[in-house]
């Protein structure tokens, strides 16, 4: 299944600064994982360790939170678009 | 370095102010040129921490950022960074901000004092996000 990635602003020095990655994968982490391979200084930014995305990693899949579908395990569809977003925080 | 209009500046410091005692909190969009910044609109966010914390802390959810990131495509824009009030606080990044920034994007800080904008800064945080790097602003008519 190829699936296109897109990438925010903040990563996108480590994918060669492109705004959009097309990959293989038939699940959301098996999308991710491929992204990760091709682009192993990325990997350090989105993981935690190797398998648990960092807190702030948010992953939509044709614009729904994961979280609301089937997580990491999600299907992508041939053609599908994944989103990496990133939550944003802070306080005084 | 940053680059914005005197309208975007303006915007943001009423945004401070209106939300006084409370947080205000945006998406800066633009463009990246070499290493600077240019903002060219904003995208104000609905603080989406609840209320009893809002005065010290702001909160833009997934949901929010996915559908500005949209946005910004469509506009042929980018995500530049984002703006946050600090209600009766030094215009400085405080440790929360830190450990909850990331790298690359430009992050506006604006004091409001009893209701009043007052000092404006930017700052970028490091890569090894050990510390920010305050970031110089310019203002252009
Ligand atoms: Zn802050």
């Amino acid at each position: 299944m190829s699936v296109t990635i897109l990438i925010p602003t903040a990563l996108r020095s480590f994918v060669d600064r492109k705004s959009e990655v097309e990959v293989e994968g038939g699940t959301v982490s098996e999308a991710l994982a491929s992204l990760a391979t091709q682009y192993p200084d990325l990997k350090h930014q989105i993981y935690e360790d190797d398998v648990k995305l960092r807190g702030f990693v948010n992953v939509f899949v044709e614009g729904t939170n994961i979280k609301k579908l089937n997580g990491l395990e999600t299907a992508l569809a041939e053609g599908a678009t994944v989103m990496l977003v990133p939550a944003i925080a802070g306080g005084c | 370095m940053l680059k914005l209009t005197r309208q975007i500046e303006e915007a943001i410091r009423k945004a401070g102010a209106d939300a006084y005692p409370n947080e205000c909190c945006g998406i800066l969009f633009g463009k990246e040129d070499g290493d600077d910044h240019v903002v060219t609109s904003l995208r104000a966010i609905e603080n989406a921490r609840e209320s009893g914390e809002q005065y010290h802390r702001f909160l833009i959810t997934a949901e929010d950022m996915m559908q500005a990131e949209l946005e910004a495509r469509k506009l042929g824009l980018e995500i530049v960074g984002f703006y946050h009030s600090h209600p009766d606080h030094p215009a400085r990044p405080s440790d929360y901000d830190r450990e909850h920034a990331l790298p690359f994007y430009s992050y506006i800080i604006l004091r409001v004092a009893e209701g009043k904008s007052e000092q404006m800064t930017s700052w970028r945080l490091q890569l090894s996000r050990d510390a920010f790097d305050s970031e110089s602003f310019v203002v252009e008519p």
